[in-house]
């Protein structure tokens, strides 16, 4: 039956969603601000190779770096919840699979960003 | 899922040589993707040794003396022989490119490799079905839209500067080089218009004659339409009339941005 609709039926598709620049916008705010945390997240990476775990606690708990701490993992699950539903929207056709999918990334994304904002949360709150 | 390997009967096949006529001088060999839709067979690759010294140099005429003197059955799409209609886009040593622009001399040492356009449905040989990219042309309708009527005795007039907008996107022919280049489209072409159709979608949201720009956009702002550009810039690097549809397609996100912000 498909050969009795024409070419252009089947390139108009559903037509345009008339969504798509939020989805833009938004990782590209996230990669700058990943951009500038990430020069500062490398550094505490390195102060806290040198400490011991209570140095370690402290050093997190210090209000500037409990701050950027936060940004920093909202924006790394932010931005890579982003990446990963164009990646399986490029790769997975099969539709079921794709919805599994899109669900399961965004929940362990939220997941992944709820525990680690907990943690910094816990250790800032506690000293 | 994407699919990276081909289906069993697509897999090709060593095919026929076709050696030089006794005393050629200058030879050069050519391998030429062969496929029928009536025999059916596998795709198969033919390997034909052309003297240079009685052919021209573009590899169109390689192709053209090949089909004359050698293989009538070689099926190929050619009209214009200089670069402005488009026909003769197929993947030259695999790089998509035009057969009547590409001179032979400038294919790497060794076998000229030539297939038809990557990722598209073959006809015949290096005949690929381009009615989706067809389609997908006309889905943006490119034709000038207004509301306002023209005015009775002159054209609708452009100044220069605006008219100089307009460069690097005219000249696009529509050969399909880049559209098929992208990976992108390879993967989703069902959905993604690609750069071809999007460097045309460009054309008439740039004109400063056109009337439906914030139509054009909308019609544009979509996941799939216009979004699963991601840059990967190979449309830039295969374009035969040395077009940059990347920039266009970044103009028209730029656009979406700007009306949003």
């Amino acid at each position: 039956m498909s050969q009795l609709r024409t070419p252009l039926k089947k390139a108009l598709g559903l037509g345009s969603a008339k969504h798509g620049v939020q989805h833009f916008i938004t990782q590209r705010v996230t990669a700058v601000a990943l951009l500038l945390l990430a020069g500062w997240f490398l550094w505490t990476v390195l102060s806290v190779l040198h400490l011991d775990y209570a140095g370690a606690r402290a050093l997190v708990a210090q209000p500037l770096n409990a701050v950027l701490m936060l940004a920093f993992v909202v924006a790394v699950f932010w931005h890579a919840q982003l990446g990963l539903q164009v990646v399986i929207e490029d790769y997975v056709h099969t539709h079921g699979l794709q919805i599994v999918l899109q669900i399961a990334v965004k929940f362990l994304c939220f997941l992944g960003a709820a525990a680690s904002v907990l943690a910094v949360i816990r250790i800032a709150l506690q000293g | 899922m994407a699919e990276f390997t081909l289906p069993k009967n697509s897999k090709i096949k060593a095919g026929k040589h076709f050696p030089a006529p006794a005393g050629a001088s200058n030879v050069r060999t050519f391998r030429i993707y062969r496929w029928s839709p009536d025999d059916g067979a596998n795709p198969r690759v033919d390997t034909y040794d052309v003297d240079l010294s009685t052919c021209g140099p573009m590899v169109l005429d390689a192709l053209i003396k090949i089909k004359n003197e050698i293989d009538p059955t070689v099926t190929f799409r050619r009209s214009c022989r200089e670069g402005i209609c488009g026909s003769c886009a197929m993947n030259i040593d695999g790089t998509n490119t035009l057969a009547c622009t590409k001179a032979i001399a400038d294919c790497p040492s060794g076998d000229v490799k030539i297939y038809p356009l990557p990722h598209m449905p073959v006809v015949k040989d290096l005949v690929p079905d381009l009615t989706q990219f067809y389609a997908q042309y006309a889905s943006i309708k490119p034709w000038i839209r207004t509301q306002t009527p023209p005015p009775p005795d002159k054209e609708r007039l452009q100044s220069k500067e605006d008219r100089a907008k307009l460069d690097g996107l005219y000249e696009c022919i529509l050969c399909a080089c880049c559209t098929t280049s992208c990976p992108s489209y390879w993967w989703n072409s069902d959905r993604y218009l690609g750069p071809a159709v999007l460097l045309q979608a460009y054309r008439w949201i740039v004109d400063s004659r056109d009337e439906d720009t914030g139509a054009r956009l909308d019609e544009l702002e979509d996941p799939f339409k216009l979004y699963r550009c991601h840059t990967i810039m190979n449309c830039a690097r295969t374009c035969p009339k040395g077009l940059n549809p990347a920039k266009a397609i970044a103009e028209i996100k730029k656009l979406i941005v700007e009306r949003t912000t």
